[in-house]
């Protein structure tokens, strides 16, 4: 596989590979790995706001939790998020972005003006509202960030859409007598999904962040969950002498959302053919 | 003579012209202006005109991809105009064009082996199981590898992607080729191979080919048949040999002198002054007065029609005929001034 062996030699995306990779083990695995498992909702008063030790690598929270064994059990949380969010997101703005880009007409100005004024709004005030006109949980929260994320698939989309319809190949296409369905599915949407692929990659690290933020403010994850963005907001009255309680779930933040960007940006080298060399 | 394989009648198609709600309103232009052409079984046809003249809106309006704003197209005496581009690719499976960008006319994802039965896929054709020994057979026709099925359009040279194109248009089984510049971008050695392979594919599959260029001595070399146009509109039309050594069109005489040739103690004219006028302007008269050097007061009023000046040699001038000195002129005399 020649992609592979090129990709395994773009240093950054192998880091970035890695870093999810990681983070998927973490997820998939938290409570093994995790020294305290319990301590998603056990409280444990006596030892609390303890500093980073052997015991407790990344120190304990104001209730006596291992802050380690949060930030492990948090990852499920967030990758589960970003993935329905940024999959729930996909599934409403790629087929919109295509009916949009390939038919004209009044649909298309209907569905793009649409898409503009949800983009016109910042994306985390239009979820914030959202969220709370929901009950506020993690399922709204989820449902408030995909309801304001597709206008991103969809303005990718339609501009590929536009720029391929007007393709010779797609031209070639319905001169051999090949019908619109065809042409959409099999030849202009694998065209998109390169620029498809990065805004997801992106998406959902930038979910990872959003959902940390919704938590912060109350929006999202109930406690005693271990969401690192809650962890953060429940550390704020700590800070700066509890340091660790508010450093190492912001560090998973980072270092997850840092994991996809670089992800992303390899997976676009190589899966477009364009890009790909033979030799 | 047969019933002509192709016919058409009065062709004219309008482009652009768009008056939708918020939009600025632009006038339609005229790029096929009432064409009269007949297409006989067997023959090369060529079809020769500077940019912009409507050479590709015709193929494409052959094709279908262009639906016709007015006039008809007879296949095989069957009407087969005035249809959605969808249904029209349907009537005319016979008809089929290959692109003057090959590279740019494949899918940059799919494989070779793919895109070539992709189009049995649609058509239908043959067993599914068989369907691979087909393309391989029809890329060993087109003079390329079997193992060139797994290679992507990005890792072919030009000549073959346009061996390519063609084998993927050959194996729907057309009976009419038209070919949009088959040669443009190929250096000379690629292009004579690439003409000797459209020449043998021809004989072994019965095929009839319009042959779209610029390139006048490619035209000359292979067509049995040539029309000349300009602006749209058919001017001349007459077998290859009558047409390159009497031309009778000043246009054609002046597109025949601007053609390089290797004839020492000559240099290049520089024939025709201008740019063509625009498609958008309406036309009174003869289109090619304003750059014509022979043009007359009734040029300017009366449009020329197509009409026969010899046993199939059809001009649109007013001022073709054996007795007038247009008609005589031979190419060099065109533009004595520019004749060192």
């Amino acid at each position: 596989m020649l992609f592979l062996r090129r990709f395994s030699r773009d240093v950054p995306a192998m880091v970035g590979l890695a870093i999810v990779v990681l983070v998927l083990l973490v997820a998939v695995l938290g409570p093994l790995l995790a020294p305290y498992p319990a301590d998603v909702s056990a409280s444990h008063l006596a030892r609390r706001l303890k500093p980073p030790s052997a015991a407790y690598p990344f120190g304990t929270d104001n209730l006596g939790r291992d802050v380690l064994s949060r930030v492990i059990l948090g990852a499920r949380g967030a990758l589960t998020v970003s993935l329905v969010v940024v999959s729930l997101a996909m599934t409403i703005g790629i087929p919109l972005g295509l009916v949009a880009g390939y038919r004209g007409g009044w649909m298309s100005e209907g569905i793009m003006r649409i898409t503009d004024a949800v983009l016109a709004l910042p994306q985390l005030v239009l979820a914030l509202a959202l969220a709370q006109l929901m009950s506020p949980s993690l399922e709204s929260a989820m449902l408030a960030l995909a309801l304001t994320y597709w206008p991103f698939f969809t303005r990718i989309v339609y501009a590929e859409t536009r720029r391929l319809k007007s393709s010779l190949f797609v031209d070639a296409l319905a001169g051999i007598g090949a019908g619109t369905a065809r042409i959409v599915f099999l030849h202009v949407l694998p065209n998109t999904i390169s620029p498809i692929i990065v805004r997801a990659t992106i998406g959902l690290g930038f979910t990872i962040l959003t959902a940390a933020v919704l938590g912060f403010l109350g929006m999202g994850a109930a406690p005693p969950a271990p969401d690192w963005g809650l962890s953060i907001a429940q550390s704020r009255s700590y800070l700066p002498a509890a340091w660790w309680y508010a450093t190492f779930p912001g560090l998973a933040i980072l270092l997850t959302v840092m994991g996809f960007n670089l992800l992303g940006d390899g997976l676009r080298d190589i899966v477009d053919p364009r890009l790909r060399r033979s030799r | 003579m047969t019933a002509p394989l192709l016919e058409l009648r009065g062709l004219s198609v309008s482009l652009g012209g768009s008056s939708g709600f918020l939009r600025r309103k632009t006038a339609s232009i005229r790029a096929v202006n009432d064409i009269d052409l007949q297409l006989h079984e067997g023959e090369i046809f060529g079809v020769v005109g500077e940019s912009g003249c409507g050479k590709t809106t015709l193929a494409r309006t052959i094709l279908g991809l262009q639906r016709e704003t007015a006039g008809e197209i007879l296949l095989r005496g069957g009407n087969v105009g005035g249809r959605s581009p969808e249904r029209a690719r349907l009537a005319r499976r016979d008809i089929q064009y290959v692109h003057q960008d090959a590279a740019a006319a494949l899918d940059p994802w799919w494989s070779v082996g793919a895109t070539l039965e992709e189009g049995l896929q649609i058509h239908a054709i043959g067993a599914r199981a068989g369907r691979s020994g087909q393309v391989d057979a029809m890329l060993l026709a087109v003079g390329l590898d079997a193992s060139v099925r797994g290679r992507y359009p990005h890792e072919l040279s030009g000549g073959q992607l346009r061996r390519v194109a063609l084998a993927r248009i050959l194996l729907l089984q057309p009976s009419i080729v038209i070919l949009d510049e088959p040669t443009a971008g190929l250096d000379m050695s690629v292009q004579a191979t690439v003409l000797n392979l459209l020449l043998e594919l021809r004989r072994r599959l019965a095929l009839t080919y319009v042959f779209i260029s610029h390139d006048i001595s490619v035209v000359e070399r292979l067509a049995d048949r040539v029309a000349v146009m300009y602006l749209g509109r058919v001017v001349e039309t007459a077998p290859t040999a009558d047409l390159f050594a009497h031309p009778k069109h000043p246009y054609t005489q002046a597109l025949l002198a601007s053609a390089p040739r290797l004839v020492v103690g000559r240099r290049a004219a520089l024939p025709i002054q201008g740019d063509p006028p625009s498609h958008a302007r309406v036309h009174v008269g003869c289109a090619f007065q304003e750059r014509c050097v022979h043009a007359e007061a009734r040029c300017s009023v009366e449009a020329p029609l197509l009409r026969a000046t010899a046993p199939g040699h059809l001009v649109a001038c007013h001022l073709a005929n054996s007795s007038n000195p247009v008609a005589s002129s031979r190419v060099g005399q065109l533009m004595p001034s520019h004749i060192a």
